[in-house]
């Protein structure tokens, strides 16, 4: 037995709790309350993740009324208002109620578990940022029957998820349609950057003995890198509402282009936020990569050290490549080179990283089942999505694919090949942790299929509309211009990406109910939230753990191979 | 051995097997795994016949779909800025395929390769990486990065920065919330909607240099096979050329998010021949002729309605009406152009709309005069027929709804009177 490897053996020993578990007692409205007042990380993590899945449901039917509208040109199932309305509360429900609150779940969940600490830095703040997001949440949908209510289609925002000025100004959105996008933001915004602070300071202060910097899981320096990202980007996001909010009441001007306003600084504003948040929900996709990939290859990840670097790198890059988004807005050929090559560098740390769990899979023992399947599919779809970005990097090629179709299915690549693959990942892989209760691995494959194909039959077949001309954002088409058949290919498969999900809704209920008895560690993991049971107490660990190398449950379960012995 | 009891499974499952691992391990494991065993070639081979016979399907329906007859097909460019584009497109898409494919074949051989064979309960020998291998696939992106850059480069500045050759038409764009307004500076000629522009490669060469700016909110302009697109902002001017090649009509429409009709916000370029250009020119430059006979022109009344009623209004007097018969003088109730056009001067319609010639002379709308030579009317969202047009007039939300044109809620016999009169404007 290796010397090293004790300090870590003892250390988590002490670590596993050895109280009988607490029944569950009192009303069911005491079981609310505690919900409502917990400040648990635990708990609000798992509202976090429910929150974003009830919004996923509400943004897919959204998608669903979209596709069935253009399927067929010329179609008039719902009218332009409508259409408008539903596209941009898609993006809008898709960015902030879906991906945010999924990240920020697992995040909240997970960080405190893997770094041996018993609850974030500031257990309240956390309550207030996920009360404040799903505050948010309910304003924007508040929308659909505040103002003129159902009958008028509400006033849902019509402007687009980006929100472009002046159309947001009073003399072309009246009414309040922009107020309640403007404010939702803001709100959940704050929310947002709360949880950000939390995050960093979770990270940096609140872990157990032994885990340096350089022994944290992967997750955690992601989830840092992310909590830097939203700390960055979201209050320029947050200030610019502000301003939006003054042009409209207070007679600012900001980007009020009848009163010499400008339309380019909202873009600015809007996209020093929007594109490193494209990286605040990849990051923790890749996150779950790293955490899931080597559990299922059976091996440490490959190249740790440059694993965090490109992570980091990626954070500090994704700050420079905002105005990709604006290269025909009437850049100079010089901005347009410098964000030309500042984009195409971010593809040096993802590559990195594509490597490193290419090289992680490479000599393991892989074992397919549905965490590992939607990781391989992951992988593929985040190369694809990675090259069509660069494609979209080339600023003069950006020309033509600029705001067509071709670029609404790379960043559907990316948001639902890469981060929705990697979230549902996530949930059969810590479901068990979560719940106590397996995932029905049947559903799982049943999922997983569906999913796949109704993924490719829309998102691999919708490039070829933008290239053939189509722009986005229209709620109907000519129908002489090739389009046809492409656009119905594309509705029939996210009908069955539909299909897919509701599979797994289904599973997550059936299975909490009939599920499997998980146990404390059912995927032979070496992080430390599989050293607590299944769920977890509210302490998480009776005693503070020790570890003494990056896998603490590797040392456990190999005292006479452990990690320690090579750091 | 501690005893942790929710462990002990796991354990049991993992023999104590010593995994010996160093940082130079991969490189090992790299060249056992190069000497395949020979079930492994065959299952293999056939997996690449397999996947032989998917790319070649990819790639004929892939081509298929490109070659596609559209109108707005980015790939058939007919215009030299849009070609360069074009090939800069097929460049990186070549070295997007080749890097795809290589990741995608490692990746498939590694998880075929490298799966687990039933009963093997061994973990496999730990590897923690190698800073060679790090490297190397950190230098090889860049040197493709470099690649990718210098080529984008190139097209960027020399379509960008291209210098304006002095037989270029200036032209004029302007955006509107949902149709387009073209003006020629050089031969004082607005029109709508439907852009005429000489074919470039005639005796001297003839680009069409833009300014673009936009009278309400954000749009772009986008004619995929001249040019990429360049976006229409107010308050700015950005500025675009095309060099068209070859005679002929081409598409294009909005293609940033503006309103409610951002989808029928369409655009036609008809590329002309020099001589046609030259003609149509002609034929725009024309204004058109008050039609009513002269000496019977009516002149528009003052208004009340304009004016400041506490002015006149005595308090407390009976509120009257003005006699609507005062106001405009009779119009027959024949329907004929000169009864359209007294109707469309006395109606709402010049407030927005110019007949050059007339007083009609709105800003607000497309410029009517020579409305008869567009194939197309509300920017390409119904065809120019007098039925279309006629209906239109009736109630403009039945083509377009969301259209900034109100329906104007006039009698069946004025809208044909109207109609009647737009038909003239030839």
């Amino acid at each position: 037995m290796d010397a090293q490897g004790m300090p870590a053996a003892r250390g988590i020993q002490a670590g596993i709790d050895r109280t009988p578990a607490q029944t569950a007692s009192g009303t069911w409205l005491e079981h609310v309350h505690g919900w409502i007042i917990t400040v648990d990380h635990k708990r609000l993590g798992i509202m976090y993740i429910v929150l974003g899945l009830v919004f996923l449901l509400v943004g897919g039917l959204e998608a669903m009324l979209i596709r069935i509208q253009l399927a067929v040109p010329h179609n008039t199932f719902v009218s332009p208002y409508t259409y408008n309305r539903l596209f941009t509360m898609h993006g809008t429900t898709m960015v902030f109620l879906v991906g945010m609150p999924l990240i920020f779940g697992f995040g909240n969940y997970l960080v405190p578990l893997m770094i041996g600490a018993r609850d974030m830095a500031f257990p309240r703040l956390n309550a207030f940022s996920f009360w404040v997001a799903a505050f948010g949440g309910i304003l924007l949908y508040y929308s659909f029957i505040g103002g003129n209510g159902l009958a008028g289609t509400g006033t849902a925002p019509d402007v687009a998820w980006f929100a472009y000025a002046p159309l947001t100004e009073k003399a072309f959105s009246p009414g309040h349609t922009v107020d309640y996008w403007a404010v939702s933001i803001f709100v959940s915004g704050i929310g947002s950057i709360g949880t950000a602070i939390n995050i960093l300071a979770t990270v940096f202060c609140m872990r157990c003995k032994g885990m340096t910097l350089m022994r944290l899981p992967l997750l955690a320096w992601l989830y840092a890198t992310v909590s830097f990202l939203v700390l960055v980007a979201v209050s320029p996001l947050t200030a610019a509402q502000a301003m939006l909010v003054i042009d409209r009441y207070l007679g600012g001007h900001f980007f009020d282009t009848q009163a010499g306003g400008s339309a380019i600084l909202w873009a600015h504003f809007f996209w020093i936020f929007g594109h490193p948040e494209v990286y605040v929900l990849v990051l923790p996709a890749f996150a779950f990569a790293n955490e899931i990939i080597p559990v299922f290859s059976r091996k440490a990840i490959f190249g740790y050290e440059a694993m965090v670097a490109a992570s980091v790198g990626i954070g500090f890059i994704s700050l420079g490549v905002w105005a990709h988004h604006m290269f025909t807005i009437g850049m100079t050929s010089f901005g347009n080179a410098f964000f030309t090559l500042s984009t195409m560098l971010v593809s040096i740390p993802t590559g990195i990283k594509t490597f490193n769990w290419l090289a992680t899979i490479w000599g393991g023992k892989v074992r397919f089942e549905t965490p590992m399947l939607f990781s391989i599919a992951f992988l593929f779809q985040w190369v694809l999505a990675g090259l069509t970005g660069i494609m979209l990097s080339v600023s003069a090629w950006n020309w033509q694919l600029h705001n067509s179709y071709f670029v609404v299915a790379h960043f559907h690549y990316v948001l639902v090949g890469a981060i929705v693959f990697m979230i549902f990942a996530a949930i059969y892989y810590w479901y068990p942790k979560m719940t106590g209760r397996m995932l029905d691995e049947t559903l799982g494959k049943w999922h997983f299929w569906l999913m796949v194909l109704g993924f490719h039959m829309t998102f691999d077949v919708m490039h070829f509309p933008g290239l053939l001309g189509m722009p986005r954002q229209i709620y109907t088409y000519e129908p002489d211009r090739g389009w046809n058949t492409l656009n119905f290919i594309v509705s029939v498969g996210g009908f069955i990406q539909a299909i897919a999900i509701l599979i797994l809704v289904y599973n997550m209920v059936h299975s909490y109910f009939r599920g499997r008895e998980a146990g404390p560690d059912p995927w032979d993991a070496w992080t430390l939230e599989w050293a607590t049971p299944s769920p977890p107490p509210p302490y998480n660990f009776p005693v503070e753990p020790e570890v003494s190398s990056r896998r603490p449950l590797w040392d456990l379960k190999h005292p006479e191979d452990p990690d320690s012995a090579f750091e | 051995m501690p005893v942790v009891p929710h462990l002990a499974h796991t354990l049991s499952l993992s023999p104590q097997k010593g995994n010996r691992r160093s940082k130079a391990r991969i490189v090992k494991v790299f060249a056992i795994h190069l000497q395949r065993k020979a079930s492994m070639r065959i299952r293999l081979n056939s997996t690449r016949g397999l996947s032989r016979i998917i790319a070649a399907c990819a790639v004929c329906g892939a081509s298929h779909i490109v070659a596609a007859s559209s109108p707005t097909s980015i790939f058939s460019s007919h215009a030299s800025s849009a070609s360069q584009l074009t090939n800069l497109s097929i460049f990186v898409l070549v070295i997007a395929a080749l890097i795809f494919t290589g990741v995608a074949s490692l990746l498939i051989y590694a998880l075929l390769r490298f799966r687990r064979r039933p009963g093997d309960v061994n973990e496999p020998p730990q590897v923690f990486g190698s800073m060679q291998i790090e490297l190397s696939w950190t230098i090889i992106p860049i040197l493709i990065i470099v690649v990718l850059f210098l080529g984008t480069a190139r097209v960027l500045f020399s379509v960008q920065d291209a210098p304006k050759p002095a037989g270029a038409l200036n032209l004029v764009v302007i955006g509107h919330q949902f149709w387009w307004e073209f003006r020629y500076p050089d031969y004082n000629v607005v029109t709508a909607n439907e852009l005429h522009i000489p074919v470039a490669n005639g005796k001297v060469p003839h680009p069409t240099f833009m300014k673009l700016t936009s009278a309400d909110v954000m749009h772009s302009f986008w004619v995929p096979q001249l040019a990429g697109k360049t976006d229409v902002l107010p308050n700015r001017v950005n500025e675009m050329w095309m060099d068209p090649q070859q005679p002929g009509l081409y598409l294009g429409q909005c293609a940033q998010f503006c309103g409610p009709q951002h989808a029928k916000m369409l655009l036609r370029v008809y590329v002309d021949t020099e001589d046609e250009f030259k003609r149509w020119i002609a034929e725009q430059q024309k204004a058109q002729a008050e039609i009513t006979p002269a000496g019977q022109a009516p002149l528009p009344q003052p208004n009340p309605g304009n004016q400041n009623p506490a002015a006149h209004i005595a308090p407390n007097s009976p509120a009257t009406r003005g006699d609507v018969s005062s106001q405009s003088p009779a119009i027959s109730s024949a329907i004929s152009p000169q009864n359209g056009q007294l109707l469309f001067e006395q109606q709402a319609c010049i407030n927005c709309h110019t007949v050059a010639g007339t007083v009609a002379n709105g800003r607000y709308g497309p410029d009517l005069t020579h409305l008869m030579s567009r194939t197309t009317i509300g920017a390409g969202a119904a065809e120019n027929t007098p039925g279309n047009l006629n209906a239109w007039i009736a109630d403009p939300n039945t083509f377009k709804p969301g259209t900034l044109m109100p329906a104007m809620h006039l009698s069946d016999r004025q809208n044909a009177q109207i109609t009647s009169y737009l038909l003239t404007l030839k």
